[in-house]
């Protein structure tokens, strides 16, 4: 794992002094509260509906166990006992005092973690896939070049008041985790010619107006990395619409550009830029690769997790959901779900966290990542391991085995929380998942991604679930918007709306009658919902969701005449 | 009336000469024009507006080694920010001087401190 240097541990704690006087002379009136707005938003505090809420980075979800200790020892010392596990792999406080924030970021820096640039428009958190290092696919560790791209966005001088907020976001493996391409940019880690570069993704995002990114360069070598982006930033700077924040984000400028036009800027631009980097970069790139070599595997036998795995169904089936293939033999990478039915999404109290930091000490080579499916994982575990480590996740209502099936939904804060929230999302999420655990039908469905938003700002992903929730508010009554087929990887498709929304208490059955639909017509329990979706076309879920109502059409037809 | 910032503190005017004024809406590709300029300003409308640092930014890199200075809304947190883009001072308005004293632009004065970009740029 990445360990600050000298420099890193003076910059964050220089910046948590600068913070701490910040937020001094707002309450001394020295700055206006429009003032201190961007100056808190560059440091994560958020005002929401209720209270300031902040949001803690993790670095490409990458995290220790003394690091996962202190965001519980923070959750309870300064908020209500529990933290929030978020879609862009930060977590969330919701409920911190302002006077108390200056404390809160001293006690992140003490593990070398931070707030910056977690809000505000600037370049956010550098997220990856949450099984870097660890997955059998993965062409190479995306970490290091996430880590290099944080400390070269970190305070950057020209992007701290971009036009709207930048996403960047890394993977190295075949297949796409990081939702690539849903981020202003996304990089695809790739080798040509024997040698690894990037491949440059741009203007992808959800939101008002969704857009899958396109490539902007097929290809571009390491040491023309930072350039690169930078000359992409810089473009987007100067051009990008400061008239309407709407049509502020990156996407909006390659859509009314067109890629070519954007394509041909950045390369102007990075001729320019590009001799003002000595090259270091390239050096301090393998520097911190050095970080991120793998652990020392251990060889042993897996007879432990053959047994319970022939002798436990629970903990059989929790292996059948939760765990991902390691690229180490006798190796497994483990997803926690923090998705039991009936709670909140994403919700982790302090007493599972230093659950799950205990794990990662006893039997995870002390490496955590947090997944922008808000769950966590133990990247490394020993197969021989799991056994106990289930024992433990059972003990603390861990042991939720649901990754990737129906009630392992990402839904957002929606208007229990935030500000902007049009409809409530969380009890959404958790009635469907309550009602699928009633129904017992969740590992016949399989694969099922459910993403929900309680507004058109889609922090939920609802537009990439394959089955997609948007609450809406229609004349004052929550009204939910189906969407289907959406696909968050590399083969990323928009879903389609179904048609006219759904009232709060008509949601879940509404997503029940999609599920049935999908399992009677199934060719046969290999297609999975997506496949079954692409096949069948909008027309069978449609039917299901609209029933002609033949009472009550020629009524209706009467009034209206 | 306006207030002028440099590392020192709060300076009097000491350019009587000519400038060229750029709005923070300049189409770089013009940038290049005024690479001998004896003196560019570059407008800041609203602090929100960080066109500004990529623009002081561009004009170096086309070359352009006079007085440049940033005015407008600019507060004294951009302080660093306009600095390491290239500029050498800050210009604002009387009230905005007022409101954020001599003392809260000269505690980002160190603006060499703690800068990644210095760091990254370096020549192997
Ligand atoms: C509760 C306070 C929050 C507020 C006020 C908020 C606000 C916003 C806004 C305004 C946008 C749209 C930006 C744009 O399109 O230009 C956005 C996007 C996003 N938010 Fe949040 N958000 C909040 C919480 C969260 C949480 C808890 C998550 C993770 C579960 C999250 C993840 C995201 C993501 C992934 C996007 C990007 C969607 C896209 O690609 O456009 N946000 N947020
Ligand atoms: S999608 Fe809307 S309601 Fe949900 S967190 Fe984002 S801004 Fe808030």
């Amino acid at each position: 794992m990445y360990k600050y240097n000298d420099f890193d541990e003076a910059f964050v704690r220089e910046r948590v002094a600068q913070f701490s006087g910040q937020v001094a002379r707002r309450i001394d009136g020295s700055l206006t509260e429009d003032e201190f707005r961007p100056l808190r938003l560059m440091n994560g505090l958020y005002l929401q509906l209720h209270a300031y809420m902040l949001r803690v980075a993790i670095p490409y979800g990458t995290l220790n166990s003394r690091q996962m200790d202190q965001l519980a020892y923070i959750a309870e010392t300064y908020d209500r006992g529990y933290g929030h596990f978020t879609t862009r792999q930060n977590i969330q406080y919701n409920w911190p005092k302002l006077p108390d924030v200056p404390a809160i970021l001293e006690k992140l820096a003490d593990v070398e973690m931070h707030a910056i640039q977690t809000s505000g428009n600037t370049i956010r958190n550098v997220t990856a896939d949450h099984f870097a290092g660890a997955a059998a696919d993965e062409v190479a560790d995306p970490r290091p070049v996430a880590e290099l791209i944080r400390q070269w966005s970190t305070d950057h001088p020209e992007f701290q008041f971009l036009p709207r907020k930048f996403k960047v976001a890394v993977s190295g493996a075949t297949a796409d985790r990081a939702v690539i391409k849903a981020h202003d940019v996304g990089i695809y880690l790739r080798e040509q010619d024997g040698e690894l570069g990037a491949q440059i993704i741009v203007g992808g995002g959800l939101g008002r107006t969704p857009m899958v990114g396109k490539v902007l360069k097929e290809w571009v070598a390491f040491e023309d990395l930072l350039p690169y982006l930078e000359a992409t930033v810089s473009v987007w700077n100067l051009l990008g619409r400061r008239d309407n924040k709407y049509k502020a984000r990156i996407k909006i400028t390659v859509h009314e550009h067109g890629i070519d036009d954007i394509r041909a800027r950045v390369e102007e631009r990075f001729a320019q830029i590009k001799p003002a980097f000595g090259g270091i970069d390239r050096e301090m790139l393998s520097e911190i690769e050095t970080h991120f070599a793998p652990p020392a595997f251990r060889n042993a036998p897996t007879d432990e997790f053959d047994r319970a795995y022939e002798t436990d169904p629970v903990f059989r089936s929790w292996a059948d959901t939760n765990l991902s293939a390691h690229k180490a033999t006798g190796y497994a990478i483990a997803t926690i779900s923090i998705k039991k039915p009936g709670d909140t999404p994403g919700d982790a109290s302090a007493d599972q966290m230093r659950t799950l930091a205990g794990l990662a000490r006893d039997f995870g080579h002390d490496e955590l990542r947090i997944s922008h499916e808000q769950n966590v994982i133990l990247p490394h575990v020993h197969k021989s391991d799991l056994p106990r480590i289930h024992a433990i996740l059972k003990a603390t209502g861990l042991a939720t085995a649901n990754v990737g099936l129906a009630s392992d939904i990402i839904a957002c804060p929606g208007m229990d929380y935030c500000a902007l929230a049009t409809a409530r999302s969380i009890p959404v999420a958790q009635g469907i998942a309550t009602r699928v655990e009633e129904l017992g039908i969740e590992h016949d469905i399989g694969e099922l991604k459910i993403k929900i938003s309680g507004c058109i700002n889609a922090c939920g992903h609802h537009h990439v679930g394959h089955i997609g929730i948007l609450g809406l508010d229609r004349a004052g009554v929550e009204n939910y918007q189906i969407t289907l087929g959406g696909d968050a990887t590399e083969t990323m498709v928009i879903g389609d709306r179904t048609g006219p929304g759904f009232a709060y208490d008509e949601i879940v059955p509404a997503i029940e009658r999609i599920v049935e639909t999908y399992l009677a017509l199934r060719l046969n329990e290999d297609e999975t919902f997506l496949e079954a979706y692409r096949r069948l076309g909008m027309a069978p879920f449609k039917a299901a969701l609209y029933p002609a109502k033949e009472e009550t059409a020629p009524k209706e037809k009467a009034n209206a005449a | 009336m306006t207030v002028i910032i440099r590392d020192e503190g709060f300076v009097s005017e000491d350019y009587h000469a000519e400038w060229v004024t750029l709005a923070s809406d300049t189409d770089p590709a013009t940038l290049s024009e005024f690479v001998n300029a004896p003196a560019i300003r570059v407008e800041f409308p609203s602090f929100a507006d960080g066109r500004g640092f990529t623009l002081g930014r561009l004009l170096r890199t086309n070359g352009f080694q006079g007085r440049l200075r940033a005015t407008g809304h600019v507060i004294a947190d951009q302080y660093a920010m306009a600095r390491r883009s290239g500029f050498d001072e800050v210009e604002v308005s009387k009230d905005l001087a007022e409101r954020q004293p001599e003392a809260q632009w000269l505690a980002r004065a160190d603006w060499r401190a703690h800068d990644y970009q210095t760091r990254l740029r370096q020549a192997r």
